[in-house]
C-alpha cells in the first residue's frame, strides 16, 4: 500500500500555479526526494501533503485514506522544517515530547517513548538542555526525535541540511539516510541539492514549475532524462546539448565525450572538437570548448581522468577528434523530450 | 602623551554630557521631592533659598492629601481604570497583532497601517464624538467612561508594536505544533504568546503608563471628585481658585510617578527589546 499517494494536485496563489497537477505515488518505506530549483513548487507540495497549505484542486491519500479536509494534526505525517522549528522555549525533553502531549498519552508512556527516540539519535544526554544550547547537528537529531516519536506514516523533511556547513552536511546526509533505513519509515525529502537527492533517494522525483518532470531511481534520472530540463539540472558539469537534425537535440554526459582513441570497444559517433579552455581539479580535469558543425548555448564540456590524457590531446586552440559511444548518445525532439531509449 | 590627552579630555566630555541630562531629567523629580516636604512657610517665604530646606522637613502635606481630600479614592480609581484598560488592551491587540504579522497578502500589512494612523488622531478631536458615546451609554461623570475611552488609543499602537514582534517570530514554530498536533489556536497560545512575552509586558507597561498620565478626556467626561483618576484630582481639586496647594500637589504626583519609574527600572531591559523587537532579530 503506497503511504502517500496524490491525485492531480493543484495549488495556486491568486494568479500564480505553484504546484500545476503533481500525481505522485510513494510506497511503504521508500526514500522519495523532491529535486528542483528554488521556487519550482516542491515546498508548497510538502506542504501540502502535511496540511499547512490546503490544495487549490486534487486528491491526497494518506495511509489509503483521503486527507483533503483532514487537519495536519490528524493526518499521521511528522515534518521537519528546514530551520527545525525547534520549540526554544521548552527543553529537548519537552520538544520530543509535545507531539506526544498533544494526543495525550499517560505519562509514563510518553516518557518510555522520549526515551526510545533520543536513545535512537544518540541525545539521551541532552534532554535537559534547551535549542539554544545545542549545535547545528544536534540540533537536526532533536527535530528527527521529534519528528520520530509519535511513529508517523510520513516522514517530510524540507531542505534539513542547508542550515548545516559542508562537512556536516556530509556525515548529516549519512546519518539520515542510516537512521531512515534502519527504521523503515517512508520519508519525502524536498531539496535543490542534487548529490543530497542522487545519494539518498531510493527514488527522485524531479519538480520544474509546479510539474513532476521525471520520476525514478537516482541512475534512471542521470543516464536516461526525461527531458532536456532533467537533462540539464542533473549532474554537474550538466549533460552537453547541441541541436541536431533540424529541431532535435542530442545531448551526452561530459564524462561520455572523449579523445577518439580513449573510447575502447562498441560503435562510436566522432566530433570535432575545439578545446578554449581546461580547468584541473585534480580528480578530474574539465575542458570546455565548441564543436564543429553544432550548436549550443552553454560551451561542451567534456570530463577527462588526468592521469590518462595527454596535454597534446586537449591543447586549447587546436581541434581535436573527440567521440562519444553511440550507447551513451540521447535523442531530444524539438519540444525537448527524450525520444530514443539505448 | 597627546594620545592620552585626547582620551581624558573624551572622558571629561562624556561626563559633562552625563551630568547635563541627568539633572536635566532628574530635577523636576527634585523639585518635586523637596517640595512634597517642605512647611508652607518655608514655601511661601521668597527670600529662603528654594534649592534646600530652610526649615526642618515635615509630613502636614502628606497627611493632609490623605486625610483631608480623595487622594486614596483617586489612586485606587487610577489603577482601577489602569487594570480593566490593560486588560481590554491584551485581549483586543494579541490577537490582533497576532492576525496582522500573519496575514501574508498586501492586505495585511495595509490594514496594519491603517490601524497605526488611528492612533495619529489627536484626542482633542475625538472627544466631542466620543461624549455623544458617553452620553448615549449613561457613562457621564463615571469613571468606567474612561475604562471605555482609552483603549481607542491604546489599542491602535499596542496591536501595532505586537505585529512587528510576532512578525520577527518564526512561523515554522507554530507550524511545527500545528503539524505536532496543535489546532491554530493551540499553537498560538502554546509557541507564540510564551515566544513572545517581552512584547507582550511592554504593552502592559506601556498602557498602564498611558492610562495613568492620560488628562483631556478625564478633564472631559469626569466632573465628580469621587470618580476622578490622581492625575485629575490632583491637579483639579488641589488648586481652589487660584489657591494652588503646592506641597500637596507635588506630594500627590510623587506618588503616582514612583510606581512606575520602579516598573520601568526593573523592565528597562524587557522593555527595549520589545520596542525594538521588531527591528532587530
Amino acid at each position: 500500500m503506497a503511504a502517500v499517494l496524490t491525485r492531480d494536485i493543484v495549488k495556486t496563489f491568486g494568479e500564480i500555479t505553484a504546484v500545476n497537477g503533481i500525481s505522485l505515488t510513494v510506497p511503504d518505506a521508500e526514500f522519495m526526494v523532491l529535486l528542483g530549483p528554488s521556487g519550482c513548487g516542491k515546498t508548497t507540495f510538502l506542504r501540502i501533503i502535511c496540511g499547512l497549505d490546503q490544495q487549490t484542486s486534487g486528491d491526497l491519500l494518506i495511509g489509503g485514506r483521503i486527507v483533503n479536509d483532514i487537519p495536519p494534526r490528524a493526518r499521521g505525517v511528522a515534518m521537519m522544517f528546514q530551520s527545525y522549528g525547534l520549540y526554544p522555549h521548552y527543553t529537548v525533553r519537552n520538544n520530543i515530547a509535545f507531539p506526544l502531549r498533544t494526543q495525550r498519552l499517560p505519562r509514563d508512556e510518553i516518557e518510555k517513548k522520549v526515551q526510545w527516540a533520543s536513545q535512537l539519535l544518540g541525545i539521551g544526554h541532552l534532554l535537559d538542555r534547551r535549542p539554544r544550547q545545542l549545535s547545528g547537528g544536534e540540533r537536526q537529531r532533536v527535530a528527527l526525535a521529534r519528528a520520530l516519536v509519535r511513529e508517523p506514516t510520513a516522514l517530510l523533511l524540507d531542505e534539513p541540511l542547508s542550515n548545516l556547513d559542508a562537512k556536516l552536511r556530509t556525515s548529516a546526509r549519512q546519518e539520515i539516510k542510516n537512521f531512515q533505513q534502519r527504521v523503515g519509515l517512508t520519508t519525502i525529502y524536498v531539496t535543490h541539492d542534487q548529490v543530497e537527492a542522487m545519494g539518498m533517494g531510493d527514488r527522485i522525483a524531479v519538480i520544474d514549475h509546479g510539474r513532476v518532470r521525471q520520476v525514478g531511481t537516482p541512475k534512471e534520472i542521470y543516464d536516461d532524462p526525461a527531458d532536456l530540463f532533467v537533462a540539464t539540472f542533473v549532474g554537474a558539469p550538466p549533460m552537453n546539448i547541441v541541436t541536431h537534425n533540424g529541431g532535435g537535440y542530442l545531448g551526452f554526459r561530459p564524462e561520455n565525450f572523449l579523445p577518439t582513441d580513449m573510447i575502447e570497444n562498441g560503435a562510436a559517433t566522432e566530433f570535432s572538437f575545439r578545446v578554449d579552455r581546461s580547468e584541473y581539479l585534480g580528480s578530474e580535469r574539465i575542458v570546455y570548448g565548441v564543436m564543429d558543425g553544432f550548436d549550443s548555448k552553454q560551451p561542451i564540456t567534456a570530463k577527462l581522468p588526468p592521469a590518462h590524457v595527454a596535454a597534446e590531446r586537449i591543447r586549447p586552440g587546436e581541434w581535436h577528434p573527440f567521440a562519444v559511444k553511440n550507447s551513451a548518445l540521447r535523442h531530444f525532439d524539438k519540444n525537448g523530450n527524450r525520444t530514443s531509449r539505448h | 602623551m597627546p594620545r592620552a590627552f585626547s582620551r581624558s579630555l573624551r572622558e571629561v566630555a562624556f561626563f559633562f554630557g552625563i551630568t547635563f541630562f541627568v539633572i536635566l531629567a532628574a530635577f523636576p523629580f527634585y523639585w518635586m521631592v523637596i517640595t512634597a516636604f517642605k512647611p508652607n512657610s518655608d514655601l511661601y517665604d521668597v527670600t529662603n533659598v528654594p534649592f534646600w530646606f530652610n526649615e526642618p522637613p515635615t509630613l502636614e502635606h502628606l497627611t493632609y492629601l490623605f486625610k483631608e481630600t480623595l487622594f486614596a479614592r483617586w489612586l485606587l480609581n487610577s489603577l482601577m481604570i489602569g487594570v480593566c484598560v490593560t486588560m481590554i488592551t491584551l485581549v483586543t491587540a494579541v490577537p490582533a497583532g497576532y492576525s496582522l504579522a500573519r496575514m501574508t497578502s498586501r492586505k495585511g500589512e495595509a490594514l496594519g497601517i491603517a490601524i497605526f494612523l488611528t492612533y495619529l488622531v489627536p484626542p482633542t478631536l475625538l472627544f466631542l464624538p466620543l461624549s455623544r458615546i458617553i452620553a448615549e451609554l449613561g457613562l457621564q461623570n463615571s469613571m468606567w467612561s474612561l475604562v471605555l475611552v482609552y483603549p481607542t488609543f491604546t489599542i491602535p499602537f499596542c496591536s501595532w508594536l505586537l505585529m512587528g514582534f510576532f512578525k520577527a517570530l518564526p512561523p515554522e514554530i507554530e507550524e511545527a505544533a500545528i503539524v505536532d498536533g496543535c489546532s491554530l489556536f493551540g499553537a498560538f497560545i502554546k509557541m507564540a504568546i510564551p515566544l513572545s512575552l517581552p512584547a507582550i509586558l511592554t504593552v502592559v507597561i506601556f498602557t498602564f503608563t498611558l492610562t495613568l498620565q492620560e488628562f483631556v478626556y478625564a478633564l472631559t467626561f469626569v466632573s465628580s471628585s469621587s470618580q476622578k483618576p490622581v492625575t485629575l484630582g490632583v491637579s483639579t481639586d488641589l488648586i481652589r481658585g487660584d489657591v494652588f496647594f503646592w506641597g500637596e500637589i507635588m506630594a500627590g504626583a510623587l506618588i503616582a510617578a514612583v510606581p512606575v519609574a520602579v516598573a520601568y527600572n526593573l523592565f528597562l531591559d524587557r522593555f527595549i527589546s520589545g520596542i525594538t523587537g521588531g527591528a532587530i532579530k
